[in-house]
């Protein structure tokens, strides 16, 4: 039991992240009918978001360190210390969550331009050229970010007051080997945050009953003298937001490089595909389903019988359910059925 | 583009054929006449070309093809460990495998269409490789790849003479496969390739897959069983990718993972689009260029960028210099991506389409000139 309490644990925050992608991919699928295979790279650029505001407050100047004595010794101090003292030091390792204020306006600000900028000359062309040039676009930003930030991994550290575990298993009376990082719940608690700021955005905003309105029937909608594409443009900034977002909380977890966005888009477009092609509750759930399930199949006791299953679980998982329910887990009738 | 007509096709055939065997001769003014990219423009011609059978005919887009050609490496590898260093049966090994493979991938994915076709496909080549990694390390020999040593037992070969000094080369009855007998080998490989290709265009059973591709659903109220048909296309090309494959361990008998990843997947989709899908030479046109330029501005860096721009003023030449340092040496993936990007917004037709474009164009204005009018588009064939 406690194992499997872990496993479910282990795979809730790599879930969310894979939820939040796979919700964008959808929305944006949804809305405007386009296959997005840039959108990993907007999770990656989210991410860089965070490491560049890190790398900006962390601007030093070599001063004199005062605790040596015997000769002149320099250390590196950032500006922020030095102007602000112990509150710039406290912003610096704040900076992961503070990333967000960055992120929310220059990944809405990415996002319009792309939309406006190549895929609206994409709604009428066949999927599979909205597929190569996006991911054309992929290579391009995964290609910049690789100029700009290197080709390493950049750790990102999550601020100490969430450094530690947090002591699941006591908590529910399951014995104390049952611990899960803190910062690790902070990402569940923040997906399941923003899954539902999507969803309420959707359902309870009269701008978003028009969206919903538009996906359903965009034509009537546009006969009420309701301008739907612009809607539908601000619809995709929001799916660049979500998976910007995503990808700054991500960053403590796993060090950012610049071909994170193509490993997550890959796994995210399995995971929309098992949710059902433009169903968000299918998105979201077959995100968090496909996260547990690759954490179990990485537990040793299954690895002995399954040599190897840890690697392919997911697309394994995307080949049965693709042949066995073809529209996926909720998928609708007719949608991208050809 | 001419009339396909039987006579037009023996022409082309052989004016492919003088091309291909040539090229030592006509690509060595751009630098380009050196074996091993010789062999690399024969090899991802016949990946490209293969690809071509399934995306340009049938439309379906698979993610995946890379897998065929790692299988294919593989294959041929293990050949040259337990049998014999003897290409032939290398190349046999490694295209039949690939087209077992193909067999079994093809049957799952064709079940399902469009998109959901392309994940599929791309879901079991990153099965493949995930697997090369981990599991398989046995056979695949995981992150170092899979090589030539000194105890492999090739029985044949030991059987016929004792092994020599050293790890033996890739033979073709005694005639070593590097440097330009390599080319050769590959091009005429690629001649074959190219002439099957043709073949399936002007078949019935390719007209078939352009029927399936114009409009599925028409070709089943015609009493079609598609399903077939798809397969056989799918197993053709994932056989050429197999072929391919075989023929780059010839080349240089090792064999990678990394060859099954979906960037090589990737890949092989760019040079078939830069080149024109669903054209006879497009593919190959696609795959040279790309070899071609990966080649060039890999090597490129910022010194031989100076030399080039010393003839700007100096300040506007550190901005030149910096600017296209982006696009060369390690930052080819860019030009790669950006590239794409250009050829599938603007000429999705690819280049061959741009050649037709502008042949009508001056087709158009000569008939202008005499005074013929032309209101109608010129029909082309």
């Amino acid at each position: 039991m406690d194992a499997f309490l872990l496993q479910v644990l282990n795979g809730l925050d790599k879930g969310g992240a894979y939820a939040l992608i796979a919700l964008g991919l959808t929305l944006v699928f949804g809305t405007l009918g386009v296959v997005n295979f840039a959108h990993g790279a907007l999770f990656m650029l989210g991410a860089f978001c965070a490491v560049s505001l890190q790398q900006l407050l962390t601007i030093s100047k070599k001063i004199k360190d005062p605790s040596v004595t015997f000769f002149d010794a320099f250390k590196e101090t950032p500006y922020m210390e030095i102007w602000f003292g112990d509150a710039g030091t406290a912003i610096i390792s704040y900076s992961v969550p503070l990333s967000i204020l960055l992120a929310i306006p220059v990944m809405l600000l990415v996002g319009l331009i792309m939309e406006r900028g190549l895929i609206q000359f994409f709604y009428k062309r066949s999927h599979a050229e909205q597929i190569l040039v996006t991911f054309g676009l992929a290579i391009v930003i995964q290609e910049l970010i690789k100029v700009a930030f290197g080709a390493n991994p950049i750790p990102q550290a999550a601020p100490p007051i969430f450094a530690g575990t947090a002591p699941v298993g006591h908590w529910i009376g399951l014995g104390d080997a049952v611990v899960y990082p803190w910062w690790r719940m902070i990402y569940l608690f923040f997906s399941g945050v923003v899954i539902f700021a999507v969803f309420a955005f959707l359902r309870y905003t009269t701008y978003g009953m028009v969206v919903r309105a538009g996906m359903a029937d965009r034509e009537t909608v546009g006969l009420l003298g309701i301008n739907i594409q612009r809607r539908f443009t601000i619809v995709f900034g929001i799916a660049a937001v979500v998976a910007g977002l995503a990808g700054v909380m991500y960053t403590p977890i796993l060090p950012p490089d610049y071909h994170l966005g193509m490993e997550f888009l890959v796994l995210s477009f399995v995971v929309v595909v098992v949710g059902g092609m433009g169903s968000l509750p299918g998105a979201v759930s077959a995100g968090f389903l496909l996260g547990i399930l690759q954490s179990f199949a990485s537990m040793n006791e299954v690895k002995n019988i399954f040599p190897g299953i840890d690697q392919i679980i997911i697309y394994l998982v995307a080949v049965v359910i693709l042949l066995v329910l073809p529209r996926g887990l909720m998928g609708r009738k007719g949608v991208m059925e050809s | 583009m001419s009339i396909p007509s039987p006579r037009n096709d023996w022409i082309l055939m052989a004016v492919f054929t003088a091309a291909v065997l040539a090229m030592p001769v006509w690509l060595a003014p751009i630098g380009a006449a050196y074996p091993d990219l010789l062999q690399k423009f024969a090899i991802f011609g016949i990946f490209a070309i293969g690809f071509n059978i399934l995306f340009g005919l049938t439309g379906y887009l698979s993610f995946g093809h890379a897998a065929f050609l790692g299988v294919g490496s593989y294959a041929a590898v293990w050949s040259f460990k337990l049998l014999t260093m003897n290409v032939l049966p290398a190349v046999l090994f490694g295209t039949v495998l690939a087209g077992l493979f193909a067999v079994l991938i093809g049957f799952v994915s064709l079940r399902r269409s469009g998109i959901y076709f392309s994940i599929l496909t791309l879901a079991f080549a990153q099965m493949s490789y995930n697997l090369a990694y981990s599991v398989l390390t046995p056979i695949t020999n995981g992150e170092t790849g899979l090589q030539l040593t000194l105890q492999d037992p090739r029985v044949i070969d030991n059987a016929i003479s004792a092994p020599g000094e050293g790890l033996p080369w890739t033979e073709l009855f005694g005639i070593k496969m590097s440097g330009y007998p390599g080319f050769y080998f590959c091009a005429v490989m690629l001649i074959i390739a190219f002439f099957i290709s043709l073949r399936i265009f002007r078949s019935p059973f390719g007209m078939m897959l352009l029927a399936i591709k114009s409009n599925q659903t028409r070709m089943s109220y015609t009493g079609f069983n598609t399903r077939p048909y798809l397969l056989v296309a799918f197993v053709i090309s994932g056989m050429y990718a197999g072929l391919a494959g075989s023929l780059l361990a010839v080349t240089d008998p090792l064999a990678g993972a990394e060859r099954m990843q979906w960037t090589a997947s990737g890949e092989v989709v760019l040079m078939t689009i830069l080149g024109g899908v669903g054209t006879l030479v497009g593919p190959m046109l696609g795959a040279g260029i790309i070899k071609y330029f990966e080649n060039i501005f890999s090597a490129y860096n910022d010194q031989i960028l100076h030399g080039i721009f010393a003839a700007l003023p100096d300040g506007i030449e550190a901005v030149v210099v910096a600017v296209t340092g982006l696009f060369v040496g390690e930052g080819w993936h860019l030009t790669l991506g950006a590239l794409f990007m250009i050829i599938v917004i603007f000429l999705p037709g690819g280049l061959v389409e741009g050649a037709r474009r502008i042949k009508s164009f001056f087709v158009r204005r000569s008939l202008r000139r005499h005074g013929i009018r032309t209101d109608q588009p010129v029909t082309r064939v």
